[in-house]
């Protein structure tokens, strides 16, 4: 297909430009998604609560928060945030900004999650939580949340697994992350296929490895689950 | 022991409960019988507030919760009340994601603040007496009904409770199963424990019952001894009632 000289070439370029591409990633990549998810499952915890609680202003606040960042692009969000907001005054570091965008974004997906997966758990069980004189929250914890855990599991892993993906928006407000570093090297050695390929197989390496993780989380919340 | 008075329940337009009195006496175990929809597990649940009665008396070992229509209970109320009784499910309502140990632990630890060595003590003892001591690491899933309703009584009790409160314990089991359940049962109330049993199972009712309580459409119609009501009734509605269920 190619020359023994180009082959030569490409395999230079990909193999030199490999260790800064990984190195992007470990650096903006994956730090941008394990601070993004943990926080986003903090407010998405948070957020489900106050969804189920039943306390009208608190139900109405987190329902028009998950209305507007599931109805909007991430883009556009990324953008309003970064782009957009200098202009009354605030301006946020790139990374920054990233976090607030994917954390927010996150956190209202997840909320739905998390809300749908405590509401699959059989009213049995908090009547039996109660029954033996736990308080609400003591129910919460002990006995719906480890249930709901498990269920809401499956779903929260491919959210996962998609935010490593969807971090490469940053790539638009000038974090260098993985997306951004090959877009550079790519436009001064001017082979965007071999260079988006090496692209791809590194956030495959990631997801690779997070689906793993996963698949183990899964595994140690099954107790008690028929195979 | 309990003392119920003049109870009422409604949910929306629907009266369930309409005055319901009765008083059982500690150490004694009431069967309560009745057609289905007349108000039996509704009247239990108010027993333990996992349903709020509307009005009306419930007194409980020392405590007494006077209700009336405006009476807003606080959950340390409720809870501090509630944890006189222990329950018994129709369903078991087993915690799945634990084991049948862990499920009678769990309340000793989380609720009565037991350390973990005592309360895995207090439960082995309790498996033991419902004879499911080498089913202990078990999860639900693997366990049979009957096993899983004995499970659910050996975590009622772990709690101490002044009073058992049990929902048709043995409507959800196979035939073949009721037996073991109801063995236990009867082994408690020979060793004195209060206990308040809806269940269709009539020969349990006049081999274990102090007193069977017959309740339709929402109010208590006769009680007494098994054999006052069972074999001496003069009342219409408990005989139409019984002579049905010996049809089945
Ligand atoms: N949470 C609820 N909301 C609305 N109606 C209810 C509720 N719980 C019970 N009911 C109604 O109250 C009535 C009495 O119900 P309850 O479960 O106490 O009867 P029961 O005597 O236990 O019957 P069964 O023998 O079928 O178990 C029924 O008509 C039932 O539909
Ligand atoms: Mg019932």
């Amino acid at each position: 297909m190619f020359g023994d000289e180009r082959t030569e070439r490409i395999i230079g370029i990909l193999s030199d430009s490999f260790f800064p591409i990984l190195k992007a990633g470990l650096q903006f990549t994956i730090p941008l998604t394990l601070i993004t998810f943990s926080l986003g499952l903090i407010l998405a915890f948070f957020t489900a609560v106050a969804r189920i609680s039943g306390f009208k202003p608190l139900v109405l606040l987190t329902r028009f928060y998950v209305w507007i960042f599931r109805g909007t692009p991430l883009l556009v969000q990324l953008f309003i945030i970064f782009y957009g907001l200098p202009s009354v005054g605030i301006t946020l570091d790139p990374f920054m900004a990233a976090v607030i965008v994917f954390t927010l974004n996150k956190g209202a997906y997840s909320s739905e999650i998390i809300r749908a997966a405590i509401q699959s758990i059989n009213k049995g069980q908090w009547e039996a939580a109660f029954s033996i004189g736990m308080t609400k929250s003591q129910a919460m914890k002990r006995i719906v949340l480890p249930q709901a855990i498990r269920v809401s599991l499956p779903p929260l892993g491919n959210s996962f697994i998609s935010l490593v993906k969807d971090t490469s928006l940053a790539a638009t407000i000038t974090v260098t992350e993985l997306f951004q570093k090959g877009q550079q090297i790519a436009a001064v050695t001017y082979e965007p296929l071999w260079l988006y390929i090496e692209v791809a197989f590194i956030y495959l390496i990631f997801s690779t490895v997070l689906s793993y993780l996963q698949d183990k989380l899964e595994i140690r919340y099954g107790r008690g689950v028929a195979k | 022991m309990i003392t119920i008075d003049n109870l009422y329940k409604r949910f929306d337009k629907l009266e369930v409960l309409k005055g319901v009195s009765l008083s059982i006496d500690k150490g004694k175990t009431a069967v309560i019988i009745g057609p289905s929809g007349s108000g039996k597990t509704t009247l239990l649940r108010c027993l333990n507030l996992l349903e709020m009665p509307d009005k009306g008396t419930i007194t409980l070992g020392d405590k007494t919760l006077q209700i009336t229509e405006n009476s807003r209970l606080k959950q340390g109320e409720i809870v501090s009340f509630r944890k006189q009784t222990g329950m018994v499910f129709q369903s078991y309502n087993l915690f799945p994601h634990l084991t049948a140990i862990e499920n009678v632990m769990e309340g000793q630890v989380t609720v009565l603040k037991r350390s973990k060595d005592e309360a895995r003590k207090k439960a082995l003892s309790l498996l033991e007496k419902v004879g499911l001591q080498d089913r202990a690491d078990m999860y639900p899933f693997q366990l049979s009904g009957g096993q899983q309703q004995r499970v659910g009584i050996a975590r009622a009790m772990a709690m101490d409770p002044e009073v058992l409160l049990f929902d048709e314990p043995t409507s959800a089991l196979d035939p073949e199963l009721v037996g073991e359940v109801l063995k236990v049962m009867k082994d408690l109330a020979n060793e004195g424990m209060t206990m308040v049993v809806v269940t269709h199972e009539m020969k349990f009712a006049s081999e274990a019952a102090d007193q069977v309580i017959f309740m339709d459409d929402g109010v208590v119609v006769e009680k007494g001894t098994p054999d006052e009501v069972f074999n001496a009734t003069k009342n219409p509605r408990t005989m139409q009632f019984l002579n049905k269920v010996a049809e089945r």
